[in-house]
């Protein structure tokens, strides 16, 4: 990695420390990429604070997408930033409960956010509140499940005629 | 009888309706030829403008997020073919060399010079439909014919390379199946003789033709901090004046080394984003002969792939005549070496905009997450603000121009 981006990546850290304290839980350099978990209820804060602060400015909404944790019991979102001006990126990472999945939304700091949200809806159902018009995006809208958690089942599993413990899914 | 001129003679013939102006609804889509894919427009109309468009995506959604985490490295490729179908090696490659990443395999020079080839080619032939059909869609069918025979050139080179045309599964993790047979140089290189002079017939054709002028100068514009804030990449974004390259930005696959241009435009409007792929196709070549030039330079002519025992796949004489190759083949394919834990995101310059792969492995043969950002998917979702207030057949124009491909807007 080059030492620009290691002192940037420290000076994001510092700066995010410095300004939300106890919320920012954990970070560590991942590969190339420096990765920030932050606590749910700041999440808009620390987006917002990332795009507009001088010295980051993170500019950039690259991607977000969801996760799910069967084992923690969580569903998760990932937001990867990136600094035009710094040539920069980072991920940030928050975590909600399953059973009451609710984050705020990133629509009102990028217009991107809007499908990419509705997307980590329709597959994991995860409710952004503050979003415009949180409806299914790809799959059909009579849909109960949220088809990309792990205990949703990539084929019907009732099918006798095909055995996969070979292969191992 | 003489006219008044005092009174208002127009203004009595008019009937003034107190009722409130009516919007007719108008249906584009989902199977319409001018939409060039799947996907929905209803679009409320004033008279001919555009008030305002709903879009209903999806129709051809088949999970592949879902799929890739049930199935091995090797068998995710075929995967992302059918995400941009237009230019599948720079998916094949870009997900390649996510797991080179994740793996941390080196690929050699030469691998990465023959990628550079491939991809670029690729990017013409995509570059290519997108052109070509904002000259159909305009009414102008002459361009399209001819400079399709390249198109079909190119695939033709992929069949030498891979021996499949669309669906390329092109490329092995870590390098490629097999060395470029004598005939796919040949190919390449007559391409390389045949392609500008074809280029610039096809321009003339258009670039400053007054009646395609028209159509499309000052249509479906979009200003540089709305393109950002809508998470635009690749061509359309450039056409608005921003010059983000992935390719320059954050160089993979030995780009560093290469010499281009990033052409930008200025209004980002259909004729600003024609003229930005048409000039990404003339850097395209430019760095193929680059590259070109660098292989000839090398004395090393067989090395395809890099050597790294987790992926490298034998060779298939010796798979069909040995068993402990039948074995380490098998192996491989099907996804028993050791993966490690952790997660990358790597990100190339697809045609269409940064095609990026976030993978998370938890050490398990399938990734535990793959998730592709598609710029198609983030793009496509500014369309109705781009259209507002255009004309009907301006939104057609548009949507051709951006370049969305069904394939990867649902993925």
């Amino acid at each position: 990695m080059f030492p620009i981006i290691q002192e940037r990546n420290q000076l994001v850290v510092a700066k995010l420390i410095d300004k939300f304290g106890e919320a920012i839980e954990s970070h560590e350099v991942l590969k190339d990429m420096l990765c920030i978990t932050v606590s749910k209820n700041v999440i808009t804060a620390v987006l917002r604070y990332l795009r507009d602060e001088k010295e980051l400015q993170f500019n950039f909404l690259t991607t977000l997408c969801g996760m799910h944790y069967p084992e923690k019991e969580q569903l998760g979102v990932v937001y990867h930033l990136h600094s035009f001006v710094n040539n920069h990126r980072i991920r940030i990472k928050t975590s909600t409960d399953i059973k009451n999945p609710v984050i705020l939304t990133a629509t009102t700091i990028w217009p991107s956010a809007n499908w990419m949200e509705r997307e980590t809806y329709d597959f994991y159902g995860i409710i952004f509140e503050g979003h415009p018009n949180l409806v299914r995006i790809l799959n059909m809208d009579d849909m109960t499940d949220f088809p990309m958690r792990k205990d949703f089942p990539l084929e019907d599993q009732t099918r006798e005629d095909k055995d996969d413990s070979m292969f191992g899914r | 009888m003489a006219i008044d001129l005092d009174t208002d003679y127009w203004d009595k013939d008019v009937v003034r309706s107190e009722e409130p102006k009516e919007y007719n609804t108008l249906n584009v889509g989902p199977t319409h030829p001018a939409t060039h894919g799947v996907f929905q427009n209803v679009m409320l109309m004033d008279g001919e403008f555009i008030v305002s468009t709903e879009q209903t995506i999806g129709y051809i959604h088949r999970a592949f997020e879902k799929i890739a985490e049930h199935r091995p490295f090797y068998q995710i490729t075929p995967l992302t073919d059918r995400l941009n179908y237009c230019s599948s090696p720079i998916n094949n490659m870009g997900w390649h060399m996510t797991v080179e990443k994740l793996l941390g395999i080196e690929t050699p020079k030469r691998v990465d010079y023959l990628r550079i080839v491939i991809m670029e080619l690729a990017r013409i032939a995509d570059h290519i439909i997108c052109n070509s059909v904002i000259g159909v869609d305009s009414g102008a069918l002459t361009g399209f014919t001819y400079i399709f025979q390249d198109r079909e050139y190119i695939y033709e080179i992929y069949e030498e390379i891979c021996g499949a045309r669309l669906t390329t599964n092109m490329g092995r993790i870590g390098g490629f199946e097999r060395n470029f047979s004598d005939k796919a140089w040949t190919k390449i290189r007559h391409f390389l003789k045949t392609f500008p002079a074809h280029l610039n017939e096809f321009e003339t054709l258009l670039a400053r033709n007054r009646i395609f002028m028209d159509r499309t100068i000052n249509v479906g514009p979009f200003p540089a901090d709305r393109a950002l804030a809508y998470g635009f990449t690749g061509p359309n974004l450039r056409a608005c004046g921003v010059d983000y390259d992935v390719r320059v930005m954050n160089p993979y696959c030995s780009y560093e080394e290469f010499d281009f241009i990033v052409p930008i435009g200025q209004n980002g409007d259909t004729y600003d984003r024609f003229m930005v792929r048409q000039e990404e196709m003339k850097q395209s070549m430019h760095i193929i002969e680059q590259a070109i030039a660098k292989l000839d330079k090398m004395e090393d002519k067989e090395t395809y792939f890099a050597s790294d025992p987790r992926f490298v796949l034998p060779p298939k004489e010796k798979v069909y005549n040995n068993m402990e190759a039948l074995i380490w083949h098998f192996k491989i394919v099907m996804g028993e070496t050791d993966i490690p834990v952790g997660e990358v995101y790597h990100c190339v310059e697809a045609a269409n905009g940064e095609l990026g792969f976030y993978l998370v492995s938890d050490g398990g043969r399938t990734p535990s997450r793959l998730h592709f950002r598609r710029p198609c998917f983030i793009f496509y979702q500014a369309y109705p603000e781009m259209v507002k207030g255009n004309m009907l057949s301006d939104a057609i124009l548009t949507m051709s121009s951006m370049n969305v491909i069904a394939g990867e807007l649902d993925a």
